[in-house]
């Protein structure tokens, strides 16, 4: 007989809280053991747990709480030849290695080519795989966005892959709770890219470090699960390696009818248990941060850092605004390799390429938005401007609704799914000293390519940079 | 996984902060599926021009800091992707003990699996051992028993590391072994979950 799910009764519990005490295994040593519901794997993060688990003769204890794809170093062009015909040794050695993996142990996986491939964090979500509730890991430390859901998502390396392979569990102490609070009506143009970059402004690239941050506020509510998957995506980058938004009717809206989402009597069930993923009224947090949504503009990133924010109206800042001699110093080097002068204005600096994607804004509502603003204009000459579709799934939705159309008319390039310009361990690259006008996560030095400058922004300031050929207000394109 | 117990190294300065994985390793680097020989890929585009020649200024090119065993660097070390290749290209490139005054969680996390220790001291202390290593051929000792680290001019410094993953890197101990251990309570914990989740087993 089947019994109900058991039900937290509310006990000055955060959501947090009830997510690490439902899935606590055991205590050993003052470690915590818990159970991994869901753990997604990649190409690149892999290989080496695998082999360890083989020179250990060890089984994969879950291999049907085990997903797969292939993303980070396959082509975004001709993936319909197969990994055969990826150009690339190294990398397709490293693909020709996952698929005998997931083969000799049992592993579900979509590959290249498959409709149902593409970015890991956009995949989890889309399958409904990720639900409210759930721990997930991925060799990723993008793993955060699947906190958009309310599950506990975090990011591993690979000896922790192998640990969750062979134990499906992880050890770990637990994190302290920071909620951040965003309340209030957003001026247009300005998402959730731009509410996850004054969230890293607001704290710093460490400044969520041992923490688990948890969205909340009537900001958070209105945002949809795209919206909500970006802001979460980015958590890592404020230094927590989990974000969490409480689950609710839009979480279950995008939930209902996937793949993976339980159907009929199983949803009735599963629903109640999802609600019950809450912070209580009286739960304590560790610290609190509260930022008014109407107060932010239209961000992006001026240096190498995602902590270097400014509106798209503001200046590059002066290095006297750097208050210790290190933090100075970084931002000297920055300016250099970013090819800026402080003081200038950001909306000066010229871009040469233009990159729509990455597992931090490639869904379906980002290409809608980039597209609306995108529509009926052309862009600049001198800019390579492409789109990188989230999975082959969300490429196919795309295209139905003509948005490929409108892209291509505009002159991006409308390419196939993949973690593409975000890192560039693929032919996707950013020539050194050009300037990237991206969507993506990290501005780190070379991170697009080797001397490559890249700029973060949400999907429409990417598009009208597209346009104006330069970094550009956003609001005057609406 | 390597122990880790007492360490008398060369120290090599890193006054950077926010030094990232991409930093420590990039991407190009990260098509292996090996763990080893990662050394080569150790700061690269820091170690090497855009013609891949050494950069003669950057520190661990100076043949005074040639064998360097520890790193001090800037706040918030190790910052972004969760790629285990960054420690494992600092310690086959002979590095053991990275001090800071922060590290990231997910690449302070991957340290622990890999004998690698990272060591949090002061802002103060760190730039005592900024300045201390200069010139180089300093020697400092990493006492992970004593929890101490002690810098060239002879200065004791002591740091906090919480004293389970103290005992396990001091024993080398392999965590997916120690976890089997539990296997029991990972087995009823999954016929629990499985009555009380069932839409989570045909999934």
């Amino acid at each position: 007989m089947r019994s109900m799910p058991p039900l937290p009764k509310p006990s000055g519990k955060t959501l947090y809280d009830k997510i690490w005490d439902a899935h606590l295994v055991a205590d050993q040593d003052g470690e915590s053991i818990f159970y991994i519901d869901l753990h997604l794997i990649h190409e690149v993060t892999t290989p080496q747990a695998f082999a360890g688990l083989r020179a250990a003769k060890r089984p994969v204890r879950r291999p049907d709480r085990t997903l797969a794809v292939a993303d980070h170093n396959v082509p975004t062009e001709g993936q319909a030849l197969g990994v055969a015909a990826v150009a690339d040794e190294e990398a397709r050695l490293q693909l020709q290695t996952l698929e005998r993996n997931v083969k000799d142990y049992g592993i579900e996986f979509f590959p290249m080519g498959d409709i149902r491939n593409g970015i890991v964090h956009v995949v989890g979500p889309e399958q409904g795989r990720t639900q409210p509730g759930m721990t997930i890991v991925c060799g990723d430390s993008h793993t955060s966005t699947h906190g958009a859901f309310g599950a506990l998502a975090q990011g591993i390396g690979t000896s922790e892959v192998e640990h969750v392979l062979a134990t499906q569990t992880l050890r770990q102490k637990k994190s302290k709770n920071l909620r951040v609070t965003l309340d209030g009506e957003p001026i247009a143009g300005v998402g959730a890219k731009d509410y996850a970059l004054a969230v890293i402004r607001e704290i710093g690239t460490a400044g969520g470090t041992g923490y688990v941050i948890e969205y909340a506020g009537s900001a958070i509510r209105a945002l949809s699960m795209e919206g909500r998957m970006t802001l979460c995506n980015l958590t890592i980058e404020a230094g927590a390696r989990a974000g969490l938004v409480a689950p609710d009717e839009t979480t279950f809206d995008y939930l209902r009818g996937r793949p993976a989402t339980p159907k009929g009597a199983a949803w009735e069930m599963a629903l109640p248990y999802w609600k019950s993923f809450f912070s209580d009224p009286d739960a304590h947090f560790d610290r609190e941060i509260v930022i008014d949504a109407a107060s932010i503009a239209p961000l992006v990133t001026w240096g190498t850092s995602p902590e270097d924010v400014i509106a798209v109206t503001d200046r590059v800042p002066s290095l006297d605004s750097f208050t210790t001699p290190d933090k100075r110093a970084s931002a000297e080097r920055a300016l250099d390799y970013m090819g800026l002068e402080a003081g200038q204005p950001i909306t000066e600096a010229k871009v040469d390429v233009v990159f729509i994607g990455s597992c931090t804004n490639s869904r379906i509502e980002d290409l809608r938005a980039a597209a609306k603003i995108v529509e009926g204009r052309t862009v600049a000459g001198h800019v390579r401007a492409m789109v990188v579709p989230g999975s082959g799934l969300v490429r196919a939705q795309a295209e139905e609704e003509g948005l490929d159309a409108i892209f291509l008319a505009a002159g991006f390039e409308w390419r196939e799914p993949g973690c593409s310009m975000c890192l560039a361990m693929n032919p996707d690259k950013a020539p050194p000293g050009q300037r990237v006008a991206s969507t993506s996560n990290r501005n780190f030095v070379g991170r697009q390519g080797r001397g490559a400058r890249t700029h973060l922004m949400s999907p429409v300031m990417a598009a009208a940079a597209a346009i104006a050929g330069h970094i550009a207000d956003v609001r005057d394109f609406l | 996984m390597d122990a880790f117990t007492r360490l008398d190294a060369k120290l090599a300065p890193l006054p950077l902060a926010n030094i990232d994985t991409d930093q420590i390793i990039p991407k190009q680097f990260l098509k292996t599926v090996e763990r080893e020989g990662l050394a080569k890929g150790l700061f690269y585009d820091l170690r090497f021009d855009g013609d891949g020649k050494p950069r003669p200024d950057f520190v661990l090119n100076r043949p005074e800091y040639k064998g360097a065993g520890v790193l001090v660097a800037g706040d918030n070390f190790g910052c972004g992707s969760s790629r285990e290749h960054a420690p494992w290209a600092l310690m086959d490139f002979g590095i053991r003990c990275v001090v800071s005054t922060s590290f990231a969680d997910i690449f302070y996390n991957n340290c622990f699996q890999n004998g690698l220790l990272p060591v949090v001291l002061t802002a103060e202390q760190v730039q005592a051992l900024m300045d201390e290593a200069k010139g180089g051929n300093h020697l400092v000792t990493v006492d992970l028993e004593a929890q101490t680290v002690v810098s060239p001019s002879g200065q004791t410094f002591a740091f906090k590391i919480d004293p389970q993953r103290k005992e396990k890197m001091l024993k080398g101990l392999d965590a997916i072994g120690e976890t089997l251990q539990a296997s029991g309570d990972i087995d009823l914990y999954e016929m629990k979950a499985a009555l009380s989740k069932p839409w989570l087993e045909n999934a």
